[in-house]
C-alpha cells in the first residue's frame, strides 16, 4: 500500500505531522513505518500537548530514587527497601468494554511495576461514572468493578483503597485509573535503558494477536456515535498469564542476566523496543518472523501495533539465553530471541528476510511533536451570599441524612467487597479508611497509600483544585499516621485542542506543582489522559493523585473508628464556613457556582506535621480528615466505624450552625484524645500555632448534635450504608 | 511437624500459608506442581488462588497435576490433606471430598470476615478446640457448595460437615450465608476426616493487626493435635 497524507490522517496524525515525518525521513514512509510513527506520536505515548507543562512539576527529593520517565517512580523507604509506584488511566477502553478495559488497566499498571523488579503489594483505583440516572451507569460500574476484581484478585495482589464518584460530566466518558505499589530492594531495581552491542533482545509472555491494534491511538481521540466500531481496539486480558509472567520475571531478576527490561503496554512492541533503544542511545534490530504469534498471516504492521497483553521485552547479557529460557519454560510462557542491539541508532525490522522498516530512533522520540497549545485562564468565581434565613429553615438531621446517603459520600463497600483486599497477609488497613495500609512483609514498617480527586473544585477553579487534591492526599496519609513521601498523578481532561480544557489542564498542573513543592511531596510518576470527551462535551477536569507514605512502626498506625467512651474529639484547623462548591451547596441548595474552598499550604503543612508529632507521642487514638461533606459527615463516619456516639458541645464559633457542620474548609482533621492527655496535647498544638477546638465527648451511643437533635448510630448506619447496594440490586 | 504446601501455576495464597504454618511451628516445604514425589509430610496443604487461571472449571486442571497423584495416595493412606478456597475446589475435583463448588449466588466475588460454626470435633483438625464459633475470612467467587440430596444425606450421616456459615452467636441462617451454599456449608471432610476442604482462609487471621486471630487458634490447635 502506497502511503499518502490521507492514510496518515486516518492514522490520527495531523497533516503537518505527516509532512514532518517525510522531511525527517527524507522519503515517504511505508505503511509499517507510518503505523510506528502514528503509535509513537499520538497523544497517549508522546505527551505532545502536556510535556511542556509537566516539566514544571517538582520531581526530585531526598527520598526519590527514580522520578518520571521510567516505567514507574521509585522512592526510598529505608533499610535498603524501596517502593515502586504509578497510576495510569484506562478510560477510553473501559467505556467501550468495561470488563476488559478495566481489567487490562489493572494488568498494565502491575506490569509497569514488576518490570522494575518490584513485587506488587497493593492496588488502588479511582473510578468515575456518569449520573446514577444515566442508563449506562449501572452496567459500566458493574463491568468495571468486575474487571478490576477479576484481574487483581487472580494476581493475588490486594486492592487496598480507592475512590468512586458519580457526576453527569462522565456520562459519555467514564474514568478508570489504576494504581499499583510494588516492593523492591534498592539495589535490585531494573530499568529500561538498553546497553551494549549485539546483546540478544528477548520476547517473553503471551503470544501476539490482532487485539488492541491502535489502542493508544483510540485513547488519543474523542468519542462520537461510531464508538461501537472501536471495540476491536480494546485489549483482552489474561491475569493467569500475567501471574506466571510476574513469577517468571522475578525469578529471572534474582540472577544477573538482565540488562534492560520493558513491558509491552500502549503501542506494544513498537514503543517498548524504541524506548529501550532510545534510552540506551543504541539501535535495535528485530526479526518479526521470530515473534510468537497467536494468529496466522500477521503482517509486520499488525505485529508492531498489536497491544496483546502480558508481554515483555528484555535485553539479556550474552550467553544467558539458556538460563532465561529454562525459567520461562518452567512457567509455560513463550520465549524467543527476536533480535539484537546494534550501533546503527536505527530501529530496523525484518520480515521474510526483507527489511520492512528502518527509522532513526531519535526521530521517533526526540523529534516527536510538542505543542504549546493555546489555553484560557480561569477566573476565581465570586462568592455566593447565602442568606441565614435559608439556612435556618433547614433541619440538621434531614440534611445529614441526605448528605450521608449521597452517592459521592455513602459507603462503597459493595465495590471493595468484590476486591480481594487481604491476600498476601499484610493488609492492616482495609478499604473504607483514609488510606489503605500494608505492612512491608517481615518488617515493622508499613506503607500507606491513598487516591484522591476533586473534580468539582478543579472545575470551579483549576488552580485551587489542583492544590486541594494534593493537600487531600497528604491529609489522608497523615490521618493513618504515615509520613507522606511522594505522589503519582493521573491527569484526566477533555480535549487539549479546546482552550478551556487546555486551560484547566495547565492550571491544575500548576496547582499540583505548587502544593507538592510546598509540602515536599514530589511527583515521581504519572500519566495524562486527554480527549475524555464525547463530541463537544468534555469531562470535569479530574486529576487523580495517588499518595504514598511510610509508617515506621506499624503498631502506631491510626484508624478513624472512635476508640473509647469519654475520650474527647478535637477539631484541628479552622472552620470558616466555606459553603460554595460543597456537597451541601450542590445537593441541598442546588447551587453550583462559587469558588472552591481556599487552600492554605502553610496550614496544611503545619497542621499535618503537628498531628504526626502527636501520633508519634501516642496521644492520638483515632483520626480522620474533614473533606467532602464537612465536619458532621466526618464525625458520623468515625461514629459508624467505631460503633460509638458523641455528644457535640455547643460551638463557640460565630458562624451559622449549618455552615459550621457542612462547610468544606480545608486543612482540617478530627482527632480523638484521652482527657488525661488534653493538657499536653493542647500545649503542643498551641506551641505550633495550630488552630483547634473541642467538638465533643465520645459516648456509648447516639450522636447528640444539639439540644433538639439526636441521631442514633443505627440511623447513621442506615443513611450511610444502603445507597450503593440498593442502586446495584 | 512437617508440612508441604503445593504451588500450582496461579496459586496465590501459597506464600501466606507458608508464613502461617511456619509461624505456628511447622517445618514447611513448598512443593512444585510438576514434581512427582511429596516430601515426607504430616500435613499437605492445597492453597488458595486461581490454579491454571480457573480455566475449564475451578480446580479441575490442578486436580490432574503431576503431584496430585502423590497427594491422593497420601490422603488415601490416611495422611492429613487440607484444601483452602481454591484448594477446596481442587479437592472436590479429585473426588477426595464429595460435592461441587458453584459460582456465588449473587454472581460476585466476595471478600470479608465471616463466622463459622464447627460441627464436628472428632477429628485432628478441630479436636480440643475451646471455641465452637470462629471468625474466619473468605475471598472467593466460586464458594457456593452444592451436592445432591443423596450426597447430603450421606455426608450428614457420616458427620462430614466441618463448618457452617453462621452469625456471631452461632445461628446458622440464610442471611448469614454469603454465597448460597447448601445448608450454609463452608467446609467438609472426607468420610475418614483426614481430608478437609473449606472456603475460609485461616491463614489470613493469624495476627491482631490483620482481620483477626481465630486463625492463630486454629493453627496452634492443629499442630498440637498432630504432635
Amino acid at each position: 500500500m502506497e502511503v499518502n497524507e490521507q492514510i496518515a490522517i486516518d492514522h490520527g496524525l495531523k497533516s503537518d505531522e505527516y509532512k514532518k515525518i517525510c522531511q525527517l525521513l527524507k522519503r515517504t514512509p511505508n505503511i509499517t513505518e507510518l503505523g510506528i510513527f502514528s503509535a509513537m506520536w499520538n497523544e497517549h505515548c508522546s505527551y505532545k500537548s502536556s510535556r511542556l507543562h509537566l516539566k514544571k512539576l517538582p520531581t526530585k527529593g531526598k527520598k526519590v530514587i527514580q522520578g518520571p520517565g521510567e516505567n514507574a517512580g521509585v522512592i526510598d523507604i529505608e533499610d535498603g527497601d524501596a517502593i515502586v509506584f504509578k497510576i495510569e488511566s484506562h478510560n477510553h477502553p473501559s467505556f467501550i468494554e468495561p470488563y476488559q478495559g478495566a481489567a487490562t488497566g489493572v494488568g498494565g499498571i502491575m506490569r509497569d511495576v514488576f518490570t522494575m523488579g518490584a513485587r506488587p503489594i497493593a492496588n488502588l483505583n479511582s473510578i468515575h461514572f456518569g449520573s446514577p440516572q444515566h442508563k449506562k451507569t449501572k452496567n459500566l460500574l458493574r463491568g468495571v468493578v468486575h474487571g478490576i476484581g477479576g484481574y487483581g484478585n487472580c494476581m493475588g495482589v490486594p486492592t487496598i483503597a480507592g475512590q468512586t464518584s458519580f457526576d453527569s460530566s462522565y456520562n459519555g466518558n467514564i474514568l478508570v485509573n489504576a494504581m499499583t505499589l510494588g516492593l523492591v530492594k534498592k539495589n535490585k531495581i531494573f530499568y529500561s535503558k538498553a546497553a551494549g552491542l549485539n546483546k540478544p533482545v528477548i520476547y517473553v509472555g503471551s503470544k501476539t494477536g490482532r487485539d488492541g491494534i491502535h489502542g493508544a491511538s483510540m485513547a488519543s481521540a474523542s468519542f462520537d456515535e461510531k464508538i461501537e466500531e472501536k471495540k476491536p481496539t480494546v485489549q483482552v486480558g489474561d491475569p493467569f498469564t500475567e501471574k506466571l509472567l510476574l513469577e517468571a520475571c522475578l525469578e529471572l531478576m534474582s540472577g544477573d542476566s538482565i540488562i534492560a527490561i520493558q513491558d509491552m503496554g500502549a503501542a506494544g512492541l513498537t514503543s517498548s523496543s524504541i524506548e529501550m533503544a532510545s534510552k540506551g542511545n543504541l539501535g535495535i534490530e528485530i526479526d518479526l518472523n521470530k515473534v510468537p504469534c497467536r494468529e496466522t498471516k500477521m503482517t509486520p504492521y499488525e505485529i508492531m501495533l498489536s497491544e496483546s497483553q502480558e508481554r515483555m521485552l528484555i535485553v539479556l547479557e550474552n550467553g544467558k539465553e539458556e538460563v532465561a529460557k529454562k525459567i520461562f519454560d518452567k512457567w509455560n510462557l513463550d520465549f524467543a530471541v527476536i533480535g539484537k542491539t546494534t550501533n546503527s541508532k536505527n530501529i530496523e525490522l525484518f520480515f521474510n528476510r526483507e527489511q520492512v522498516a528502518k527509522i532513526p530512533v531519535n526521530i521517533l522520540v526526540e523529534n516527536s511533536p510538542m505543542y504549546d497549545r493555546k489555553w484560557k485562564k480561569s477566573k476565581l468565581p465570586k462568592k455566593n451570599k447565602i442568606k441565614n434565613e435559608i439556612l435556618n429553615k433547614l433541619k440538621i438531621k434531614d440534611v445529614l441524612k441526605k448528605i450521608l446517603s449521597n452517592q459521592n459520600i455513602c459507603s462503597k463497600e459493595w465495590i471493595w467487597q468484590q476486591y480481594d483486599h487481604t491476600v498476601m497477609g499484610d493488609t492492616i488497613q482495609k478499604p473504607g479508611g483514609d488510606s489503605g495500609v500494608v505492612r512491608v512483609h517481615g518488617t515493622n514498617k508499613a506503607v500507606a497509600a491513598s487516591v484522591d480527586s476533586s473534580a468539582v473544585y478543579c472545575w470551579a477553579h483549576p488552580l485551587t483544585g489542583g492544590k486541594q487534591v494534593v493537600a487531600e492526599s497528604w491529609r489522608n496519609l497523615i490521618s493513618v499516621g504515615a509520613k507522606p513521601i511522594a505522589i503519582t498523578n493521573c491527569l484526566n481532561f477533555g480535549s487539549p485542542e479546546k482552550e478551556e480544557n487546555m486551560g484547566e489542564f495547565v492550571e491544575c498542573v500548576q496547582g499540583i506543582g505548587e502544593a507538592s513543592k510546598y509540602l515536599n511531596f514530589p511527583v515521581v510518576s504519572g500519566n495524562v489522559s486527554f480527549y475524555n470527551q464525547t463530541k463537544e462535551v468534555g469531562i470535569k477536569p479530574t486529576p487523580s493523585i495517588g499518595g504514598v507514605g511510610l509508617i515506621k512502626d506499624y503498631t502506631k498506625m491510626i484508624s478513624m473508628d472512635l476508640k473509647e467512651i469519654d475520650n474527647l474529639v478535637l477539631i484541628i484547623g479552622k472552620t470558616e464556613g466555606h459553603i460554595d462548591q460543597s456537597l451541601f451547596a450542590r445537593t441541598i441548595l442546588d447551587e453550583k457556582n462559587g469558588p472552591p474552598p481556599e487552600v492554605n499550604l502553610f496550614n496544611e503543612k503545619n497542621n499535618g506535621e503537628t498531628i504526626l508529632n502527636l501520633i508519634d507521642k501516642g496521644y492520638v487514638k483515632s483520626a480522620h480528615d474533614i473533606s467532602l461533606g464537612g465536619l458532621l459527615v466526618a464525625i458520623s463516619k468515625m461514629c459508624i466505624k467505631g460503633n460509638k456516639g458523641i455528644k457535640i458541645s455547643k460551638s463557640k464559633n460565630l458562624i451559622n450552625e449549618i455552615e459550621y457542620f457542612f462547610a468544606e474548609d480545608q486543612g482540617r482533621y478530627l482527632i480523638e484524645v484521652n482527657k488525661d492527655d488534653l493538657k499536653e496535647v493542647t500545649k503542643i498544638l498551641n506551641k505550633n500555632s495550630v488552630h483547634h477546638e473541642e467538638l465533643g465527648i465520645i459516648t456509648q451511643n447516639d450522636m447528640i448534635i444539639n439540644e433538639k437533635t439526636k441521631v442514633t448510630i443505627d440511623e447513621l448506619k442506615s443513611y450511610y450504608t444502603n445507597w450503593l447496594s440498593k442502586f446495584m440490586s | 511437624m512437617k508440612s508441604s504446601v503445593i504451588t500450582f501455576p496461579g496459586s496465590n495464597c501459597d506464600r501466606d500459608m507458608d508464613v502461617a504454618l511456619k509461624k505456628f511451628g511447622f517445618n514447611n516445604k513448598m512443593v512444585w506442581h510438576d514434581d512427582n514425589e511429596l516430601p515426607k509430610s504430616d500435613l499437605v496443604v492445597l492453597p488458595g488462588g486461581f490454579s491454571y487461571g480457573d480455566y475449564l472449571r475451578c480446580g479441575s486442571m490442578a486436580s490432574k497435576s503431576k503431584i496430585m497423584q502423590s497427594v491422593i495416595n497420601f490422603a488415601k493412606s490416611g495422611g492429613l490433606v487440607m484444601g483452602i478456597c481454591n484448594g477446596f475446589q481442587i479437592l472436590v475435583e479429585t473426588g477426595l471430598v464429595p460435592g461441587v463448588l458453584l459460582r456465588n449466588k449473587y454472581l460476585e466475588f466476595i471478600c470479608k470476615n465471616v463466622f463459622v460454626k464447627l460441627d464436628n470435633k472428632e477429628n485432628t483438625y478441630f479436636k480440643n478446640l475451646n471455641k465452637d464459633i470462629l471468625e474466619f475470612h473468605i475471598a472467593h467467587n466460586e464458594g457456593n457448595y452444592f451436592c445432591t440430596k443423596d450426597q447430603l444425606k450421606e455426608i450428614k450421616d457420616n458427620n462430614q460437615i466441618a463448618i457452617y456459615y453462621c452469625n456471631k452467636e452461632g445461628k446458622i441462617e440464610d442471611q448469614y450465608n454469603p454465597n448460597g451454599s447448601i445448608k450454609n456449608i463452608a467446609g467438609i471432610f472426607n468420610k475418614e476426616k483426614n481430608v478437609l476442604g473449606m472456603m475460609p482462609h485461616p491463614e489470613r487471621m493469624i495476627d491482631q493487626s490483620l482481620s483477626g486471630e481465630d486463625g492463630s487458634i486454629f493453627f496452634k490447635n492443629l499442630i498440637n493435635n498432630i504432635k
